[in-house]
């Protein structure tokens, strides 16, 4: 067992797109950078795994206009039409950079590069091989648990154990440390999502952080039933049966998750089939989302003539909205010297209350890596290096305050799941639910805090990891009870209209004492407030 | 979940040791890896795409394959082609073109989510 300690300009913490995007950022900005990742930079988190298609539009200022339109319906108008236009710009340059990277873009039939949708493992490992031609230090398998602060309180770097090395313990200092730990799925198996734990939430709320948008935290994805493989878009095509083959209409992708979601909540077995797709077209579908198709592959199945059971797998605030609130166009978090990229931050911004999934997440994971990464090395330059007196600042699951024992990590899990997992406690939200699964909930966090801790390095992790779920759902039912409306993903079965005095961004925050309050900055763009039933 | 390590066509490389998000592997005495942790396997098929010979299987199942299961034997997986499925399907591999080159998701999200153009039949 080694121990690790080093200096950086820029701690990156997370090594999906937006870490690398940051860490890639802040070298180019001059500053030394390390990049520690849970897992693997290349294979951790949502992209590597999944893919993106991204919010990657031409420079025309009508499709930029009309795509904006378009997101302040879905998304309930709570977006920001600021924020969303800046996406759109970095979006565009920073992704026009891939292709000069290596990334091989496909061309269609007039020969014209088509660059809004990026394949995950390839895309993932062309950003490895970026970072570390960067200069960028990347330290594998050094999932980080807590954050260091100075004697002024800001913070100035991150520790936790070294997975692949005797799990001794790693600690980076740095001048500016940036938030790119994903968003939070609840190790509920969903595909490449089990890395998000939330993890990066949790540290920054030891630290007073603000969160937002946390009651947009109910997207779960349809996938084979003895699957996780919840890609969505080739779904597009499908017809859905009921177990005796009686078809179940639905008129779009969103309304099928809602009324098949509400079948398999009561027990009803629903069936798939692409039937809908043209046969000219599967060649195509097959081409473009070979993981939508390989696990079925191997199961046997050829979903354009055969159906297969499906199931809803929780995907949690990873294709839900929420995260840390950022207060600035560098992605600051409201804790000082921590920026916050991708998943783990809100991303209302540019999808308000809709499912920021695929094309939002991807462009939001590039765009405000970026900004994070470029604010982060010029904070560091305008701050004296810190080294000594650091204080480390993680507690639940960490450093139980009345002594480990009796409780583990995969206890609170399996507690957590209770409460978080089902359709008809997360999805299908109501006042009483919520109060209950909070009761529930609360507890936990109180014998987490007195408790949780794991007996080695391992249990350790996932009693750190189970401390943030526990946290993520308090945060959630908390702003759900709060959002007394159904307003995009959030689904209010006792509220099921919109209610225009509730068009505000809700924020949340605090661990023992669990607040919320509405954002003092209102969304900024054209309201529609048309309303409608669930 | 993960099923298989060949130790016929297994170089000891250890790149999925490596690349495993969940840590699910362990290096066995002859480097050989070794699945020291099957349950944290999240079947995100990140391995397989790794292997350089094509060595691993990941079944597409959410938890463990059944006693006797087609998904844990081997020779059945090599012969029907199943090893390697992946890193085939997006190109990986020596005298492949990446995967990339023939996304053509640009048809699927056609006329959605802002994307300029008028949705594709279907």
């Amino acid at each position: 067992m080694t121990d690790l300690c080093l200096d950086a300009d820029v701690l990156v913490l997370g090594g999906g797109p937006a870490g690398a995007w940051a860490a890639i950022e802040a070298a180019a900005g001059g500053a030394s950078v390390v990049l520690a990742d849970k897992g693997y930079c290349g294979t951790s988190g949502a992209a590597a795994s999944g893919g993106n298609n991204l919010w990657y539009l031409p420079e025309d200022a009508g499709v930029r206009e009309a795509a904006m339109a378009e997101r302040e319906t879905a998304g309930g108008g709570l977006t920001d039409r600021g924020w969303m236009a800046r996406v759109q710009d970095e979006t565009y340059r920073q992704v026009n950079r891939l292709a000069g990277w290596g990334y091989r873009f496909p061309r269609d039939e007039l020969g014209v590069e088509r660059r809004s949708t990026l394949q995950g493992p390839e895309y993932m490992r062309r950003m490895r091989r970026r970072v570390q031609r960067s200069g960028v230090r990347v330290l594998d398998h050094h999932p980080a648990l807590e954050l260091l602060t100075d004697a002024g309180g800001l913070v100035a770097g991150a520790a936790g154990p070294r997975r692949q090395d005797g799990w001794g313990r790693w600690e980076v200092r740095a001048g500016a440390t940036v938030l790119a730990t994903g968003g939070c799925a609840f190790l509920s198996g969903a595909f490449g999502l089990n890395v998000d734990t939330g993890d990066g939430h949790l540290m920054a709320a030891e630290l007073g952080a603000e969160l937002s948008g946390m009651e947009f935290s109910s997207v779960y994805g349809m996938s084979p039933a003895y699957g996780n493989h919840t890609k969505g878009l080739m779904m597009r095509y499908a017809r859905y049966h009921d177990e005796d083959g009686v078809p179940i209409p639905v008129e779009s992708l969103g309304a099928a998750r809602v009324r098949l979601a509400r079948l398999v909540a009561a027990g009803r077995p629903v069936y798939a089939r692409l039937d809908r797709a043209p046969p000219e077209l599967r060649q195509a579908m097959r081409d473009s989302q070979p993981n939508y198709f390989l696990p079925l592959d191997k199961a046997g199945i050829d979903p354009f003539t055969t159906s297969y059971p499906v199931r809803f797998a929780y995907e949690g605030t990873v294709r839900g909205t929420g995260g840390l609130r950022i207060t600035d166009a560098g992605c600051a978090t409201s804790v000082p010297g921590l920026y916050a990229a991708g998943d783990v931050a809100t991303r209302e911004l540019i999808t308000g209350a809709a499912s920021g999934g695929g094309s939002f997440n991807g462009a939001w994971a590039i765009s405000s890596g970026t900004w994070a990464g470029r604010a982060a090395a010029a904070f560091a330059r305008r701050r004296r290096p810190v080294r000594h007196g650091l204080r480390a600042n993680g507690q639940a699951g960490l450093r139980p305050d009345r002594g480990g024992g009796g409780l583990s990590g995969a206890d609170v899990v399996r507690a957590v799941h209770e409460e978080i997992l089902p359709l008809e406690r997360n999805l299908f939200r109501t006042a009483d639910g919520l109060r209950r699964s909070l009761d529930t909930l609360d507890a936990l966090w109180k014998e987490a805090v007195g408790h949780l801790a794991g007996s080695d390095g391992r249990s350790a992790l996932r009693a750190r990891e189970a401390a943030a779920l526990v946290a993520h759902g308090r945060w959630m039912y908390r702003a759900g009870l709060v959002r007394e409306e159904t307003r995009g993903m959030h689904l209010r079965d006792d509220r099921p209209d919109r209610d225009p005095r509730l068009r505000r961004r809700i924020l949340v925050g605090g661990l023992d004492e669990v607040w919320t309050a509405f954002d003092p900055v209102a969304p900024v763009g054209a309201a529609r407030d048309e309303r409608r039933p669930a | 979940m993960i099923e298989v390590v060949s130790h016929g066509r297994c170089v000891a490389c250890d790149v999925c040791v490596k690349v495993c998000p969940m840590d699910v592997f362990e290096r066995g005495p002859d480097g050989i890896p070794v699945i020291a942790r099957q349950s944290d396997c999240q079947t995100c098929f990140m391995c397989e795409a790794h292997c350089p010979v094509d060595a691993l299987f990941v079944a597409p199942l959410s938890g463990p394959a059944p006693p006797g299961s087609p998904y844990t034997d081997e020779a059945g997986l090599a012969a029907s082609g199943a090893l390697g499925a992946y890193r085939r399907s997006i190109g990986w591999g020596g005298g492949r073109t990446p995967g990339s080159t023939a996304d053509r998701n640009y048809l699927f999200t056609a006329g959605m989510a802002g994307q300029p153009g008028s949705r594709a039949p279907g």
